[in-house]
């Protein structure tokens, strides 16, 4: 079935963004591996829209609506980033606990 | 005149009252004027009453009722009979010299209204006492003098010892106290009623057994053992002197510790009935008069002597009260009241001219400095050793005629060799501060004379007592009429009167060859010395023994006890607490600020969402 490596590949791909975000330290780097993983939901739409079970445009439309979204996203994920730096000197996530109660 | 007597205490309560609130505006002599004023009003009334007594020897008795108890009327009232109308004009006649006395004894005392609101207290308190017609409102008065009794003794609060000797007092007679109450839950019990009346005619018509009137009688007698500091609870008196002087010589030697003796005699039906309990008073009180006055040969505090000698003194009481001398033991407690007030009195202008020494050992030769207060002590002296014709001498007489008629020949024995060492300790002290010369260091002040003349009052009561009894019965008839209670009347045997007089002059005489001929050193006292004056010098051990037996277990228990509430009480509620905060810990570490950590917490939820529904469609 073809469509089983599709997901194989968006699986791996959500896993290595997933594992990016709990991990790495580098804010710009979580940024992207944020990107990694919308991009492994978006594999998953085409490859349903091609291949699934009630095959349709609609799951092909749906990503370019999702990487709109994504690159606005990275937009304003970045501009915080900016910010941030400015106000903190650092994009190192775990110098950001101001959440802590 | 009688039916007034209800007011009689009232005088003292308002004065007290009236003190108590203005305690911080008075001045010294205006204080000093509501207390006598108080006191003065209660004498004048008990005078009244008395004489009319004499007169009409009938008692009055007027009742209201205060409690229903079930059927049971409990009543408040006052009961005027002839033991409570002597006892009347005996205490407002010393309440109201020692508070002249206390003027110039107090003078500069910085809480000087509030010491005579608490005599003001006292006064109050002992004057219902002596008109109570039922146990419960005795007992209400009973602990209300001990309640003074207490306020007095600390009231030099600054001083450790006086708080501590306070305590005791409070302590040790509430054990005393504690029997006397169950005395009356057992009279209650048994007669169903608290009326003195009553139960002398339930005891009286047989209607209770013989062993229950003995153990009433004996818990009775235990509540008067802790009053007036009988053997084996008398520990607390000597140390009560920390206390200022009129105090000591207001209750600690007139009214409070004759309370004991007094209720005794007024219960006297319930001793009559039971010869056990007669037994009991007759040797506790001949043991105890002989204990305190060996004591008292050796002590070197001026106060604690007349202390001790206090305590044998209402030993003699009780003794004569257990050989059916109910008059000569009341009458011993007149004269006693008179001439031991008139000695403390005495003591304390002597401790004011050597500016507040106690010891006996600092003064000396204060004959020549204070002829006056040498001769009302003297007078004092003369009277409690018996010597013909002062007051001692006859009310002593008829207590050791009581116990010889009584059969009783081995208490009358121990009661004439305490009456020995009494002449002996007495006038021991007597040479020792007016004989030989002065040994102190501070010069010798003289005394106001606001304490002298209550002193010399107090010495004509002390010198002309006696002769209320003699040469005719005037005084045991006037007293048991109408009681029931027989008057010993047989005629004293020769040989008694004479003997003691000659007793009480060697005793004398002795004191006068080791203490008053031979100028002592100081430095002959003090030493360790031989045995038996180091066990008299220490109380045979008792306050030490009681320490080892009693306070330390108790103490040993409370610290076990203290030991269960910290460890294992506390251990349960902290361990509790613990384990909340721990949980709380816990908590609060995951929530560290770090979005990353929330991101792994939330994907752990997930995938434990994930896994248990898997688990759970695959189960079904």
């Amino acid at each position: 079935m073809p469509v089983t490596s599709y997901l194989v590949l968006a699986a791996i791909l959500f896993c290595i963004g997933l594992y990016g975000v709990l991990t790495k330290r580098n804010a710009v780097i979580v940024l992207l591996s944020i990107e990694l993983m919308l991009s492994a939901a978006n594999i998953n739409f085409v490859a349903f829209s091609k291949y699934g079970l009630y095959a349709n445009v609609t799951g092909q439309v749906f990503s370019l609506f999702s990487i709109a979204v994504t690159a606005a996203e990275a937009a304003v994920g970045l501009a915080i980033l900016i910010a941030l730096y400015r106000r903190r000197g650092t994009v190192e996530m775990d110098q950001f606990h101001s959440l802590k109660g | 005149m009688i039916k007034f007597a209800w007011i009689i205490p009232l005088f003292p309560l308002v004065a007290f009252l009236l003190l108590m609130i203005g305690r911080r505006k008075l001045s010294e002599g205006a204080a000093a004027s509501i207390g006598v004023a108080g006191v003065l009003a209660s004498l004048s009334l008990s005078v009244a009453v008395f004489l009319e007594r004499l007169q009409s020897p009938s008692n009055y008795v007027a009742t209201f009722d205060w409690l229903r108890i079930d059927q049971v009327m409990v009543t408040m009232g006052i009961e005027v009979d002839a033991l409570g109308t002597l006892m009347l004009l005996v205490v407002s006649l010393v309440s109201f010299l020692v508070f002249v006395y206390a003027r110039g004894y107090m003078r500069g005392d910085q809480r000087f209204s509030t010491f005579y609101a608490y005599l003001s207290l006292f006064a109050f308190a002992m004057l219902s006492l002596v008109l109570s017609p039922n146990l419960l409102q005795i007992y209400l008065f009973w602990e209300l003098v001990g309640v003074g009794s207490f306020l007095l003794i600390g009231f030099w609060t600054f001083k450790p010892e006086a708080k501590a000797a306070a305590k005791k007092a409070f302590v040790v007679t509430r054990i005393g106290d504690v029997a006397f109450f169950v005395a009356i839950l057992l009279t209650f019990w048994k007669v169903g009623s608290l009326e003195l009346s009553q139960v002398f005619a339930a005891v009286e018509s047989g209607q209770l057994a013989p062993e229950i009137v003995t153990t009433i009688a004996i818990l009775i007698f235990i509540g008067a053992v802790g009053k007036s500091g009988q053997f084996p609870l008398h520990t607390w008196l000597p140390d009560a002197m920390e206390g200022p002087t009129p105090v000591s010589a207001l209750i600690h030697a007139a009214t409070m510790v004759a309370a004991g003796v007094y209720l005794v005699a007024r219960t006297y039906p319930l001793f009559l009935a039971s010869p056990i309990a007669m037994d009991v008073v007759a040797y506790v009180g001949v043991f105890t008069a002989i204990f305190a006055a060996t004591i008292a040969l050796v002590q070197n505090d001026i106060k604690r002597v007349l202390a001790y000698s206090t305590v044998s003194q209402l030993g003699y009481m009780m003794f004569a009260l257990g050989s059916a001398g109910y008059v000569a033991g009341i009458f011993h407690l007149t004269t006693h009241a008179f001439f031991k007030a008139l000695l403390f009195l005495a003591a304390g202008a002597v401790i004011v001219s050597c500016q507040r020494q106690q010891d006996i050992r600092q003064m000396g030769g204060l004959w020549a400095k204070n002829r006056t207060v040498g001769s009302l002590f003297l007078i004092g002296a003369l009277a409690i050793a018996g010597v013909p014709p002062l007051s001692g001498f006859f009310s002593k007489d008829a207590i050791l005629l009581a116990a010889y008629q009584d059969g009783r020949y081995i208490v009358f024995l121990v009661g004439v060799l305490a009456a020995f060492l009494t002449a002996f300790y007495v006038f021991r002290l007597f040479f020792l501060i007016f004989g030989g010369s002065y040994r102190g260091k501070e010069p010798v002040v003289s005394v106001p004379k606001v304490m002298v003349w209550p002193m010399i009052i107090l010495a004509v009561f002390a010198v002309a007592t006696g002769f209320v009894n003699f040469p005719t019965d005037a005084f045991a008839n006037w007293l048991v009429e109408g009681n029931g209670i027989v008057a010993q009347t047989a005629s004293t045997p020769w040989w008694l009167p004479v003997g003691m007089t000659i007793l009480s002059i060697i005793g004398i005489a002795m004191a006068w060859i080791l203490y008053g001929k031979r100028s002592v050193a100081v430095s002959s006292f003090g030493e360790p010395g031989p045995l038996p004056y180091r066990l008299l010098a220490r109380k045979y051990y008792v306050d030490e023994i009681y320490d080892r037996v009693f306070v330390r277990s108790l103490k040993g228990l409370g610290l076990i006890l203290q030991a269960f509430d910290r460890f294992i009480i506390e251990g349960l509620v902290k361990g509790i607490a613990g384990i909340i905060s721990w949980l709380g810990r816990i908590g609060s570490r995951l929530q560290n600020g770090q979005a990353q950590s929330y991101v792994l917490v939330s994907l752990i939820g997930l995938i434990l969402l994930v896994v248990s529904f898997t688990a759970g469609r695959l189960l079904k």
